[in-house]
């Protein structure tokens, strides 16, 4: 018998289905990795203690703290003396909660804590064909490696702890077919970006997508976990990318993955991951690679894009009315005509060590513009060191960049890093939502080489023209 | 364990946007809790005190449904937005279209995502002093005066909002399934 040619969405979903969905019930799905981290997860862990329940799968766990954690450092306890008593108490919870249940915790001190979603593909516990799950809406970015992840709520981090399933639905599949090369400065948080405004903001919802095309082969995995980072904020589900020997070499040696003989059986069957030349999409969008410019988003949803030496549009809807009054922008207006406030390099987008090369090529030997501040937060304890090791922290801080400790940082402004009410931010993070930043905060959102770029210039600029010494894959 | 959901009749508090996403409904700076109670007095925290904003008008502390427009409850995973809203006394949302993990964890928690057509979301606007009836049980939006308006809930969550059961009761029960799926893929587990 043959099989019906399959999408990589298909494949994966198959391997996981414990009970099949049918009218009365969704699928039961089998979970290979929970990652955890403290605010979505302690009134989980409650509803398991109230119901005298265990954690059934801890090896299939992943703890860090990252969220409302401080990116001060910490003492030499793990503690922050001047913490809001409410994070602390999240903190400690997880510890607590970990510590009964067994479950490996990326702590302070570890040299592994850092944000979940560059925690997991960096300690080798993201594997192709896998299902992944944490209470995040971010953890689409660990489709970048052929795995189904995608973000769920509190009740449902609990049923995973206790049951290591899942009940779901299966989504629809939406092909994002990127056709052409992406142009020189042009990285794969603008073609992220492209794509939510493709979409629209809410047009994946109830889809996973599945990224193909030259463009995005032509990716590092860095870029591929920026991209699939982003496809929740096109409201889908999830967002793939098929592995190939990219992958795999990124993955090889790494600590949660086989090696050896076992490491070659893994790539035969990861191999095997691939959407059927047949196989249907449900729905299916073009993007053209070589049209995109370095983008920044204008407004305070994700589909609110132009080109970073572009004039803001004419809004199309009182949505866009509001989100213009909110930003205090005019329609044709330049954004370099209006100073910023503070960049952000940081986040699960770009985070990772290819992203604060790409900042630090920008401003080696430049400073940043008097009156703005510039926070760089790496993404781990990993990134963190491999920078410093890289030389990357010194030009951070001879620029006049604050060089900080790893976490979520202002991109969701849980902890003490805001942006100023009414300030403007150049940011590498996902999210440009009203006050995600901090109250009264406003977000273009950005690569990180536009923000660093606008960075020196103390207000949004085009990274090109600093670019002409980088080359990046 | 959510209350069983059948129906109710309410004024509506209307939220005349598109978009809304979960840091609207409840910031991230009011996350660093460990408790799900008490959220209802930080939901759309950063609108209070405006003179515009919905959940400050008169009547709205009593009304039970609340209108968005597409897209309600985009952004994040965060459940305590569900729980600020169930919170501040919401029972169901309508919305033309919903954010997918917000309208889960809705479900989950007994708050009712019903999805209309744009053009419901406007008329409903249109008369926005009138009570309107939500029927969990008849799958309809009732205004009066005016024709029945249907809506389908996902049958699962549907039957799980009516008797007021929570899912993990079901996997629970699944175990057996559960391990012999773990065994066919060559897991024993940790024990
Ligand atoms: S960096 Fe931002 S988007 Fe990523 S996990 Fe942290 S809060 Fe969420």
């Amino acid at each position: 018998m043959t099989m019906a040619p399959r999408t990589l969405f298909e494949k994966v979903w198959d391997r996981h289905v414990v009970v099949p969905e049918c009218a009365e019930h969704p699928a039961v799905l089998y979970v290979d990795l929970h990652l955890v981290h403290e605010v979505t997860s302690p009134q989980a862990f409650a509803g398991l203690a109230a119901r005298g329940l265990r954690v059934r799968r801890p090896d299939r766990t992943l703890a860090t703290l990252d969220h409302s954690t401080p990116t001060e450092a910490p003492d030499a306890s793990g503690q922050w003396p001047g913490i809001d008593p409410a994070a602390g108490a999240q903190i400690e919870a997880l510890r607590a909660n970990c510590r009964l249940h067994g479950i490996d915790l990326c702590d302070v001190g570890t040299g592994r804590r850092g944000i979940v979603h560059v925690v997991g593909p960096e300690q080798g516990r993201t594997w192709p064909g896998g299902l992944i799950v944490c209470g995040d809406s971010h953890t689409s970015t660990h489709g970048a490696f052929g795995a189904l992840a995608f973000g769920i709520g509190t009740t449902e981090v609990g049923h995973v702890l206790a049951t290591q399933c899942l009940l779901q639905r299966r989504p629809r599949t939406l092909l994002v077919r990127v056709e052409g090369a992406l142009g020189p400065g042009v990285t794969a948080k603008d073609l992220a970006l492209a794509v939510c405004a493709a979409l629209g903001a809410g047009g994946g919802a109830g889809s996973v997508l599945e990224y193909q095309g030259e463009a995005v082969r032509g990716l590092s995995m860095e870029g591929r976990m920026t991209l699939c980072n982003m496809a929740i904020e096109a409201g889908a589900r999830a967002g793939m990318v098929a592995p190939d020997e990219v992958t795999f070499d990124w993955l090889r040696g790494r600590p949660g993955v086989p090696s050896g003989a076992a490491f070659d059986e893994a790539v035969a069957d990861w191999s095997e991951l691939f959407t059927d030349a047949d196989a249907r999409f449900d729905s299916e969008v073009v993007v053209d690679a070589a049209a995109i410019a370095p983008t920044v988003t204008w407004g305070t949803a994700s589909d609110m894009t132009m080109a970073v030496d572009g004039s803001v549009p004419e809004p199309t809807s009182e949505t866009e009315v509001a989100a213009l009054a909110y930003m205090g922008l005019q329609p044709g207006q330049y954004l370099a005509a209006r100073p910023i406030d503070v960049v952000f390099v940081g986040s699960c987008t770009n985070g990772r060590i290819e992203d604060l090369r790409a900042a630090a090529s920008v401003l080696d030997g430049r400073q940043v513009a008097a009156g703005v501040r510039m926070l760089v937060v790496p993404g781990s304890d990993q990134v963190r060191a491999q920078a410093e090791a890289e030389g990357l922290a010194r030009i951070f801080a001879a620029a006049g960049a604050e060089w900080r400790e790893p976490g979520c940082s202002m991109c969701i402004a849980m902890n003490e890093d805001r942006v100023p009410d009414g300030g403007f931010a150049v940011s590498t993070s996902n999210r440009n939502f009203r006050g995600r930043q901090g109250p009264g905060s406003r977000t273009f959102l950005a690569s990180p080489e536009t923000a660093a770029a606008s960075a020196v210039e103390g207000r949004v600029a085009d990274p090109r023209p600093y670019l002409q010494e980088v080359t990046r894959a | 364990m959510p209350e069983p959901f059948r129906n109710l009749t309410s004024r509506c508090v209307f939220v005349d946007r598109d978009h809304v996403d979960t840091d609207q409904i409840i910031p991230a700076r009011f996350l660093t809790t460990t408790s799900r109670d008490g959220l209802g007095a930080h939901a759309f925290a950063d609108w209070r005190g405006r003179p515009d904003c919905p959940l400050d008008a008169p009547g709205a502390r009593d009304a039970r449904i609340l209108v968005g427009g597409a897209n309600f409850g985009c952004g994040s995973s965060r459940e305590h937005a569900v729980w600020a809203l169930l919170d501040f006394g919401f029972r169901a949302v309508i919305a033309a279209s919903f954010g997918d993990i917000f309208r889960r964890n809705a479900i989950e928690n007994g708050l009712l995502p019903i999805q209309v057509a744009p053009g419901v979301v406007a008329s409903l606007r249109s008369e926005p002093d009138v009570e309107v009836t939500v029927d969990l049980e008849a799958n309809e939006v009732r205004v009066p005066g005016q024709d029945a308006i249907g809506f389908t809930v996902d049958s699962f969550g549907r039957h799980c909002l009516l008797q007021g059961v929570d899912t993990l009761g079901f996997l629970l029960e699944r175990e057996d399934v559960i391990r012999a799926f773990e065994q066919a893929r060559g897991d024993g587990g940790m024990a």
